[in-house]
């Protein structure tokens, strides 16, 4: 069969399509499903095609709506809560940290939250600190949540669906600036979170580029910059942040023996430590060439005026740069 | 949309094609008529330059105007103090204005330049004027609730004789923090005004499809809270009402709320008024509810008491409409914050 063009939207939106379809126990709650503004293009006419009754559009009630879908998960639903931006999630820290996490230790496995979480993160366009917030790091800290960060079209789609699909409670975060891409993608094959690991994107020698969500969208697009240059760039796309699995970025790295993280939430205490930590614990002393280096956001709440904005987030630019530069390529 | 299931508690209050006609103004001093007045005007100009703004491409981030609810803020401004403590949301133009009609300062935030409110830093959904009393406003709905009664607890302990206010909306009502905060306040006897602009939206939903009633007092009853519901574009109505609960909060009665319904002329953010986040919205409504101007109903009853004119408010409109524009001017050649103030102002100066 002939592949279908997609955009990242889109591909969340067949994502549900195929859920909704398939899956009678699913449902989907949660602020702004019935409009364009609050979800893009990733839930379009879900609510006419199967009904108010599956598609809730909440009151503004994110830590009621949060909890009840753990409620409903726990009596056998497949829930998923949409927070149109994560940060007005904060208000669910409660039904997501303490319970849902922590739920199936805490009675010996004898239930699981099934319920997916689903996190935009929508930044930009002059927002300021509370419309802009990349907060996957605090989540991925916490065990018992899995953290899944999509960062192509395929996997848009498909560990959306794997997210749905797997007994405990994930939060599946999509970033607004990737909804652009396109790609072509074959019919659904259903698969086992479990089993996701991060992926090669692009396959290098040079330098290996870690990068999960948005930031791995940079990565792809400075690897083909340096291409250019001569600079053969490895770039992994983390996918599922938490629990984390560095064996593939572990053997890129004894290859490249250079390493540069990227990532979209802020540097200090970010998830940009997480991997270079467990890294410098499993690789052979003296395995990297190199310094590793990580490229975050300032330590600071994200401005709204148009010029501070701009130079506050990561720009390919930035990732080239900090590539040569390691590589003690950069001409001055 | 379905209204079926709604309990209209709100009767005619809720109903676009009722209170047209203009307000009784007895008992009211002149000035302070005019001292209203002047300042709805000024702020529905500064709105509506906003939107223009905004619909030219000239400002970058959302704003969301408060055309049309000019009155409450007004009216309940009268009769607070420079001490007081306010705090809004993300509407809230109309809240900091009705203290400090300053709208070049406005202008010039939401244009993210050091000369605004808030240095340049917050753009429309943060402002601040402490000298003014406003203590901030920001756009997570509810988020300032506990603030405000906290403020207030402060000023209880100081044995200050000021007030916390705060601004919510009927939407702010569905985050569980507000009900805490009812009670807390409550319980601990705080001195602030909660002021409810209930404008039957919350984004792209009517309030039929968030609550099973559309009074959104009914929470103050709950919380035994006094409390008064009052047409909100009424200015009178909101000065007077407002007056009795904040003289009873300044001696130490504990809380009190207000409910003022009223509608948004703008669409929930920027400047279109036919859509509500992408969402279609009844222009039918917001042309009736057009016809509950709170300045022209002020306007007339002034007129007809013949302590104002046709003649006085052109002139007086010709003057702010150059006021305005000459603000405006100002701020778009003003500059922007300096590129180390997003990590400057992080932490406290030493
Ligand atoms: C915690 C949180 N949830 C959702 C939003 C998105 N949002 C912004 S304004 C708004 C509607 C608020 O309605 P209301 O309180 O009635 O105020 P109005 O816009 O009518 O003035 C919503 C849902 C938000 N800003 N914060
Ligand atoms: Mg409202």
């Amino acid at each position: 069969m002939k592949n279908k063009k997609y955009n990242y939207g889109t591909a969340i939106l067949s994502a549900f399509e195929y859920l909704l379809k398939k899956y009678p126990e699913v449902f989907i709650i949660g602020q702004g499903l019935w409009s364009p503004w609050y979800v893009g293009n990733t839930m379009t006419n879900l609510d006419k095609k199967f009904g108010v009754e599956r598609i809730i559009d909440t009151p503004v009630s994110e830590s009621a709506s949060t909890g009840a879908a753990v409620g409903a998960s726990l009596a056998g639903m497949k829930p998923i809560v949409v927070h149109p931006r994560m940060d007005f999630m904060l208000y669910a820290m409660d039904a997501m940290v303490n319970q849902a996490a922590n739920w199936s230790q805490m009675f010996g496995g004898q239930a699981n939250p099934n319920l997916t979480i689903r996190a935009i993160i929508n930044r930009g366009g002059e927002q300021g600190a509370q419309h802009s917030q990349a907060l996957h790091a605090w989540f991925s800290h916490v065990p018992g949540l899995r953290v899944v960060m999509p960062s192509t079209v395929a996997d848009a789609r498909d560990l959306l669906i794997a997210s749905v699909l797997c007994k405990d409670p994930v939060m599946y975060i999509d970033d607004r600036w990737l909804y652009d891409q396109e790609d072509y993608l074959p019919t659904i094959k259903e698969i086992d979170l479990k089993n996701q690991n991060p992926k090669i994107s692009i396959k290098g020698k040079d330098i290996t580029i870690v990068g999960s969500g948005h930031s791995s969208f940079l990565a792809r697009e400075a690897a083909k910059i340096l291409k250019k240059e001569n600079i053969y760039t490895e770039v992994i796309d983390i996918r599922v942040l938490n629990p984390l699995k560095t064996s593939l970025i572990k053997k890129s790295v004894m290859k490249t023996k250079n390493l540069l993280v990227v990532d979209s939430g802020w540097t200090s205490g970010g998830f940009s430590a997480e991997i270079i930590t467990k890294l410098v614990e499993e690789l052979p002393t003296n395995c990297l060439k190199n310094s590793p280096v990580r490229i975050a956001l300032p330590d600071a709440p994200a401005p709204t005026s148009k010029l501070l904005e701009k130079n506050y987030y990561t720009s390919t630019d930035d990732l080239v740069r900090a590539t040569k530069k390691i590589l003690k390529k950069l001409k001055r | 949309m379905n209204l079926k299931n709604i309990i209209n508690d709100l009767k005619e209050l809720s109903n676009p094609k009722k209170y047209h006609n203009p307000i009784s103004i007895k008992n009211v001093n002149k000035k302070t008529l005019q001292k209203m007045l002047n300042t709805m005007i000024i702020i529905r100009k500064t709105e509506n330059k906003l939107a223009w703004g905004k619909r030219n491409n000239l400002i970058g981030g959302p704003v969301h105007l408060g055309a049309g609810q000019e009155a409450i803020a007004v009216g309940v401004s009268q009769n607070l103090k420079k001490t007081d403590h306010v705090f809004g949301a993300h509407r809230s133009h109309s809240h900091l204005l009705a203290l400090n009609p300053n709208f070049y300062k406005l202008f010039a935030e939401v244009l993210g330049k050091k000369t605004g409110f808030s240095k340049g830093m917050g753009g429309s959904m943060h402002l601040f004027d402490k000298s003014n009393g406003f203590y901030g406003s920001v756009p997570i709905v509810a988020g300032t609730v506990p603030l405000a009664v906290g403020a207030a607890m402060a000023a209880k302990m100081k044995k200050k004789r000021d007030i916390g206010v705060v601004y919510i909306g009927d939407g702010s009502v569905e985050e569980g923090v507000v009900h805490e905060s009812f009670n807390l306040a409550k319980i601990q006897k705080a001195p602030i005004l909660f002021v409810v602009e209930n404008n039957l939206f919350a984004s792209h939903m009517h309030i039929s499809l968030r609550q099973p009633s559309d009074k959104i007092s009914r929470f103050a009853v709950a919380n035994n809270i006094p409390f008064k519901l009052e047409d909100g574009n009424n200015v009178v109505s909101v000065y007077k009402s407002s007056k009795k609960l904040i003289d009873s909060i300044r001696s130490g009665e504990g809380p009190a709320l207000i409910e003022l319904i009223t509608y948004r002329w703008y669409g929930h953010v920027d400047w279109r008024d036919d859509i509500d986040v992408g969402v279609k919205r009844s222009l039918k409504d917001v042309k009736n509810w057009k016809l509950r101007d709170p300045i022209q109903r002020l306007s007339k009853s002034m007129i007809k008491l013949d302590i104002w004119s046709k003649k006085k408010e052109e002139i007086l409109n010709n003057k702010i409409d150059k006021k305005i524009q000459t603000a405006w001017k100002k701020a778009i050649k003003d500059p922007y914050p300096s590129a180390d103030s997003t990590l400057k102002y992080v932490y406290s100066k030493k």
